[in-house]
């Protein structure tokens, strides 16, 4: 399955958050999206999820997704929005009980989620009980219940401190390189964006619109050992984003 | 300030305080010395028994009730409407809180409303409720159930409102039905505002219980009070007033353990 946007126009009242914007996104792959605070990427996330409708254009899903597929769209939040009265357990269960499983079957698929994301001893744990860090991986694992066919990800790794960040990122790789699954990554840090994506896609402050987008064919699990190569399309994303950026930071929030 | 031998001094403690800790023994101590204060002020003579009588008698007052027979006689019919008015007045609550909560419709229409007839002192409402249910059971437990009623309400609506809206979202983008995210999401969300009403709803419905009671009742133990007191009886009234005390007490006590079984995934 895959998905095009095809000139998405959004704003609220009078303020233009999204310009215009064409992309697709290709099977299997990770696309992230940069941009300035505001540009529109968390609005743009929303829209291709179905949390929003558009003003104008279309999100446009080619193709069936993989059988088995329980929620097409799934989506990893910034603040996890993990439920604090239900357990591990409990929350990852809780994406599988409209489907008409069995209690058999759904643990069986609990149980599945929670072996991959190495989280089986936790399974127990009230949020609270966890750190950031092992929050998100009960949100991985609960996106990965339903067999999405594309990750929808807002800044997931934002709220992290840095080490988690990057443990959290080696977590990601590990992930893409066992599943191959899709997604759309969206992050105002660079050094995730050249980590993860296959393309990156920046954004233009707002109103949003594509500025470029950056293929880079490096395989992901190759890129840990080419750090000079990453940083040079770091600093070339810095280059384009930084103008950006800082305007965008000037602006007043109620413009 | 205390020199120390390189020239150097410690730096004073100015933090702590404004923590209250629990200390078990005081509570309990305090209530038996005012006790024995009051008990020995009697005994000497220094506060007449027309005034207030000696906590032995209100005990004795209190002994006779129960090998009488009476005691439950006057607990059941209190506790029956008691729990009736408070049950029904609760369900009611937590069924429109909802509403109000959940449908636009609903909040235009009914919020006013409840907001309008909150602030009434329901006691206001109880020779009403008397003409409308007659002098029995009725007008008792609709004085209870209506008291108990609003503040759920309000409670229970103010609850809903606060429910963390990303998880409401989380729980649409995984397709969630509408039900599953009201008994899964919005109910146990809104719990945490919802309990603590239950605690103003039931010191309410003890205000109400006694008054209603005291409005043309054989057994409760407002009535008890009532006769009590219209006889000069202030042993028996105190026997009653320490009933109340201990009812109260257990109310709180069942919502306290209730709170924390259902919130024990807080911290």
């Amino acid at each position: 399955m895959e998905l095009r946007l095809a000139g998405l126009h959004h704003g609220y009242g009078d303020i233009e958050v999204l310009r215009g914007i064409d992309l697709d996104f290709p099977a299997g792959r990770i696309v992230c999206v940069v941009g300035p605070s505001g540009c529109g990427k968390s609005t743009m996330l929303r829209l291709i999820g179905g949390l929003e409708r558009p003003e104008r254009g279309e999100v446009v899903q080619t193709g069936e997704p993989p059988p088995g597929c329980l929620n097409p769209l799934t989506y990893i939040f910034q603040d996890f929005a993990l439920l604090p009265w239900r357990t591990v357990e409990g929350n990852v269960r809780l994406v599988l009980e409209d489907h008409g499983f069995g209690r058999a079957e759904i643990a069986g698929i609990v149980d599945d989620v929670l072996t991959r994301t190495r989280l089986s001893e936790f399974r127990a744990a009230f949020p609270r009980q966890l750190s950031g860090g092992m929050k998100q991986r009960v949100a991985v694992a609960r996106a990965l219940a339903v067999s999405p066919a594309f990750l929808l990800m807002d800044e997931p790794l934002s709220a992290l401190d840095a080490q988690t960040r990057e443990l959290l990122l080696d977590d990601l790789v590990d992930l893409w390189a066992r599943e191959r699954f899709s997604a759309v990554y969206v992050t105002h840090n660079l050094r995730e964006a050249v980590r993860l994506g296959h393309r990156v896609v920046v954004l233009s402050r707002r109103p949003g619109t594509v500025r470029e987008v950056l293929k880079i064919d490096l395989p992901l699990d190759a890129r840990a050992a080419h750090a000079g190569e990453l940083e040079t399309h770091r600093s070339r994303l810095w280059r384009l984003l930084r103008d950006e950026a800082q305007a965008a930071d000037l602006e007043l929030v109620d413009g | 300030m205390a020199e120390r031998g390189d020239g150097g001094r410690p730096v004073a403690f100015r933090g702590g305080g404004f923590s209250p800790r629990p200390l078990g023994i005081v509570g309990p101590l305090v209530f038996l010395a005012v006790i024995a204060v009051w008990e020995a002020g009697c005994r000497a003579g220094l506060i007449p028994p027309l005034v207030l009588p000696a906590p032995s008698e209100a005990l004795a007052a209190l002994a006779h009730l129960v090998e009488t027979g009476l005691l439950w006689q006057h607990l059941g019919a209190s506790l029956q409407r008691l729990v009736l008015g408070w049950t029904c007045g609760t369900l009611l609550g937590i069924a429109v809180g909802f509403s109000i909560g959940l449908f636009s419709l609903a909040r235009a229409g009914l919020a006013p409303v409840v907001a309008a007839i909150f602030p009434i002192p329901k006691i206001a409402l109880l020779p009403l409720f008397v003409v409308w249910f007659g002098i029995g059971e009725g007008s008792k437990v609709a004085t209870i159930l209506f008291g108990t009623f609003f503040p759920t309400v309000v409670a229970t609506y103010g609850g809903v409102d606060n429910v963390d809206r990303s998880l409401i979202r989380m729980g649409q983008s995984f397709g969630l039905s509408w039900l599953s995210i009201v008994r899964k999401i919005i109910l146990p969300g809104a719990l945490p505002a919802i309990l603590p009403g239950f605690r103003i709803s039931a010191a309410i419905a003890i205000v109400l219980l006694v008054a209603a009671e005291m409005i043309g009742a054989e057994f409760g133990v407002g009535a008890y009070i009532l006769l009590a007191g219209s006889l000069m009886a202030l042993d028996e009234l105190l026997a009653g007033v320490a009933i109340l005390s201990v009812m109260g007490l257990t109310v709180n006590w069942l919502i306290a353990r209730t709170e924390r079984f259902l919130l024990r995934w807080r911290t």
